[in-house]
């Protein structure tokens, strides 16, 4: 069968399923799932961009030491945790996506590598190792100097261990909660085909908010999203 | 539907008979006369082929950029997952992200433009088919009978020389061909019209709703171009992936490329594309009338001449005004319709600055529901105050952002920066990181201003002599300074930014920034609604088009772009562009009728 035929077909037979259901099922979720799965990294580049990713993926920027203590920072960031089913950033391949953002955004890379350095030259100093092959809590001794900026200074001037740390934290997250599990951890339920009918319920009650039944009386009648609008002539609409 | 493999089989065949014969001459020059050849593919220029092709013209499309079919799988960035793309989405290949659908931005490489002392325009470009229509906010607001006499109003600018009631029928027929959510109010100022019913109000929109009443400021359904219901059987209904920036594979938004100019081929309509085909200048006879366009093609960089009858411009407004002034020739030494030297002049963006919120109230939500809802805001504010007690002239409206999203680049980062209203720790690491990105998960709301500018004779563009493109065409230079006007309308905006947030009980973020920022105004350009180069009126000395964007000095060249508005007004401009460019399109198939051109 064709894709993308099939893909309309599934968008507008699911969403009527679904509007008859009053919400989305969860298997037209995995119907839809199935179809919108593509190759890694298809994601409608032009050549020019196409030809740029595949440029960056040809560098490797960070060494094998620099990738073996970043992935330990990542991991000290989100570790693992089995007990609450939590997965860690090594998991969602955080220090690859890191390594790629070093090529795509340049101007980290000092920052990154120098700030790598500082690390394992402050564990040498107080240690007599390199980050990496120090104990949990030797790291976790070093990380608790640098993993606290004060709030009331700006980013750039505060201390570049401080600066480095919140750099990797962030791409750690943001790494992370952008991966399949994380998107699953975090609980997004969007990017599917769906049918909006306002906030639920329970969800109002929650925040202490209402709808204005005025409001609601204007908006669409989901039940008639298929029936192609007429309107007389003043502009009311009458399907 | 139609589709792309059999438009590119009809294009890539006259280009192949083209081929056969570059060898022989520098420039090479169709043998084919169009009745009409339109340049671009956006909102005007779409409309202009929809309705020329469909009165039986013969018309020849050039477009600067690639085809472009969101439906196709290869170019498809609907549905996508931030982890589908290595940076996650990042923009550092597109403006607004990898995910969004226009190929260019403020910089396009080999394409420079310059700008004067202390001016700093940026010019927004998209090289494709349908333009800028493919990513826009689809807000599809008409302007009232006060846009077009503001004049009259507060004296300052000009008046248009038509009224609402002369693009009232027109606003009508875009409504109901391309389909507009929104109600009708009966607002004195922002028209009803043929609406689509909105969507219902997400959670943030509610706050914002509860916010703004407290200090009396109306808010409404917005007002937007996607399909929350069937329009046709051609295309299909918004199925809420709040996606719309990345135009939509079933074409249930407004994007020029799906909604006109594949219907007008799919109808039959002798439409013929040209893409990745760059306009150098409008070419003319010894008379001066118009006789085509020369253009580059950028696959094999040589210079061709296409044949037409009539000639609509459609390349936005200063790509308009750049073709125009490049077109010299004995017959018009200044440029092709710039007998007045007007062309250029009077270009004038959307004000625009913002603020962002952090909301107690909005934190530890459930994500339990999906509420992407349709892309961007359900709900906004019309400009709602009288600026006789004001102390600058003209409005602006409100947008509204926020919700739970998708996570994409920058998700994340300082996780817990909010923890400094709560007197926590800000920082760390180890899971209780997770907890943090919980907790503020859609908390977050924005507002944006977007408003009236007065246009001014000294803000405009013209050719820079000193500098090329790739392609060997002169390219523009801006001149563009804000007025006192434009910085204190967004130092009113972050009053009501401010006045709303506290209602909200919501903690502005960063600096409200001050007189030495001017107040925050984004740079001109920056809010992509740049309009007025080639300026409508019934003076040839002060004008460039008359009220059927006819260019004065050349009756078979006319202008759909936004290059003719008068005056911006505080709404986005496309719904206009596509009404007036639907007016003038009806204009001259009857002045072919009457054989007047």
């Amino acid at each position: 069968m064709d894709r993308r035929k099939s893909l309309k077909s599934i968008i507008f037979g699911g969403v009527a399923t679904g509007l008859a259901a009053h919400g989305c099922k969860p298997d037209m979720i995995s119907a839809d799932n199935e179809i919108i799965e593509s190759p890694k990294y298809t994601y409608g580049r032009t050549p020019e961009e196409k030809a740029y990713d595949d440029e960056l993926f040809g560098e490797t920027f960070f060494n094998a030491h620099e990738m073996e203590t970043i992935t330990i920072l990542c991991d000290l960031i989100l570790p693992a945790d089995q007990d609450q089913g939590l997965q860690s950033a090594t998991d969602a391949n955080v220090a690859e996506f890191i390594e790629f953002m070093s090529k795509d955004i340049p101007e980290m890379q000092i920052p990154l590598r120098g700030g790598l350095m500082w690390l394992d030259h402050r564990c040498n100093v107080d240690h007599n190792t390199p980050f990496k092959l120090a104990t949990l809590e030797q790291q976790e001794a070093l990380l608790d100097s640098i993993a606290y900026p004060d709030p009331a200074i700006p980013n750039e001037e505060q201390p570049l261990e401080k600066q480095f740390f919140s750099l990797l934290r962030n791409l750690t997250l943001t790494g992370y909660y952008t991966s399949k599990i994380g998107i699953e951890e975090l609980g997004y339920q969007g990017n599917t085909p769906n049918v909006w009918d306002g906030v639920p319920d329970d969800i109002l009650a929650q925040h202490g908010i209402s709808y204005d039944e005025e409001w609601l009386a204007k908006c669409v009648d989901q039940s008639q999203r298929n029936t192609v609008a007429e309107w007389d002539q003043d502009g009311n609409l009458l399907t | 539907m139609f589709r792309y493999k059999e438009i590119d089989i009809s294009s890539l065949h006259i280009f192949i008979l083209w081929q056969k014969n570059k060898q022989l001459v520098q420039i090479i020059e169709s043998t084919v006369v169009y009745d009409v050849i339109i340049v671009g593919s956006g909102a005007g220029g779409g409309m202009a082929t929809k309705i020329l092709s469909e009165a039986g013209l013969k018309v020849a499309v050039v477009e600067a950029g690639p085809f472009f079919d969101p439906a196709d799988p290869e170019q498809r960035t609907q549905m996508k997952w931030p982890y589908e793309s290595p940076r996650r989405g990042a923009n550092t290949k597109r403006p607004f992200g990898d995910f969004d659908s226009a190929y260019g931005g403020w910089d396009i490489e080999g394409e420079p433009y310059t700008n004067a002392e202390n001016s700093n325009f940026r010019w927004f470009r998209s090289r494709m088919l349908g333009g800028r229509t493919n990513h826009w906010g689809r807000i599809s607001l008409r302007f009232g009978p006060r846009d077009f006499r503001g004049k009259d109003h507060d004296g300052l600018g000009e008046n248009w020389p038509i009224g609402y009631e002369d693009v009232k029928p027109y606003y009508d027929k875009v409504d109901k061909l391309i389909g507009v959510f929104g109600t009708n109010e009966g607002l004195p100022n922002d028209p009803d019209g043929f609406f689509l019913p909105p969507p219902k109000p997400r959670l943030h929109e509610l706050f914002f709703i509860k916010g703004a009443k407290k200090s009396n400021i109306p808010v409404y359904p917005s007002r937007m171009s996607m399909l929350t219901k069937r329009i046709n059987n051609d295309r299909g209904v918004c199925f809420y992936c709040g996606q719309c920036s990345r135009a939509c594979q079933v074409y249930a938004d407004f994007s020029a490329g799906t909604c006109l100019i594949f219907p007008a081929q799919k109808n039959g309509g002798q439409v013929d594309l040209f893409v990745n085909c760059m306009v150098r200048e409008v070419t003319t006879d010894h008379e001066g009338k118009a006789t085509g366009v020369s253009y580059i093609n950028k696959e094999d960089r040589k210079e061709y001449k296409l044949r037409g009858k009539i000639v609509v411009l459609a390349a936005s407004a200063c790509s308009t005004a750049r073709i125009l002034l490049n077109s010299k020739s004995r017959q018009h030494p200044n440029g092709l319709g710039n007998g007045s030297d007007i062309v250029g002049k009077y270009l004038h963006d959307s004000t625009g600055t913002g603020r962002a919120s952090f909301v107690p109230d909005l934190m530890n939500r459930k994500p339990s529901y999906n509420e992407d809802g349709v892309g961007g805001m359900h709900i906004y504010t019309p400009w709602w105050l009288d600026n006789k007690n004001l102390d600058f002239p003209r409005g602006y409206h409100l947008e509204i952002w926020g919700g739970m999203k998708m996570p994409a680049y920058g998700f994340g980062f300082d996780p817990n920066e909010f923890n400094t209203f709560f007197d926590l720790k800000v920082g760390g690491y180890g899971n209780s990181l997770r907890k943090d990105v919980k907790k503020y998960y859609g908390s977050i709301v924005g507002m944006s201003g977007r408003g009236e500018s007065i246009p001014q004779k000294g803000n405009y563009c013209e050719i820079d002599n000193t500098k090329v493109d790739e392609f060997g065409i002169p390219v523009l230079k801006f001149n563009y300074q804000w007025t006192d006007n434009e910085i204190k309308q967004v130092k009113h905006m972050h009053d009501t930014f401010e006045e709303i947030f506290h209602n909200m009980g919501a903690e502005p973020l960063g600096e409200r920034p001050g007189k030495e920022q001017n107040f925050g105004i984004e740079a001109p350009g920056m809010i992509i609604h740049e309009v007025g180069t080639t300026r409508m009126g019934d003076d040839e000395k002060t004008s460039v088009v008359n009220r059927y964007q006819q260019l004065h000095d050349v009756d078979n060249v006319f202008i759909v772009d936004a290059g003719p508005f008068v005056s911006q007004a505080d709404k986005n401009p496309t719904w206009t562009i596509l009404a007036l460019s639907w007016r003038t399109s009806d204009y001259i198939v009857e002045q072919l009728k009457q054989q007047n051109i």
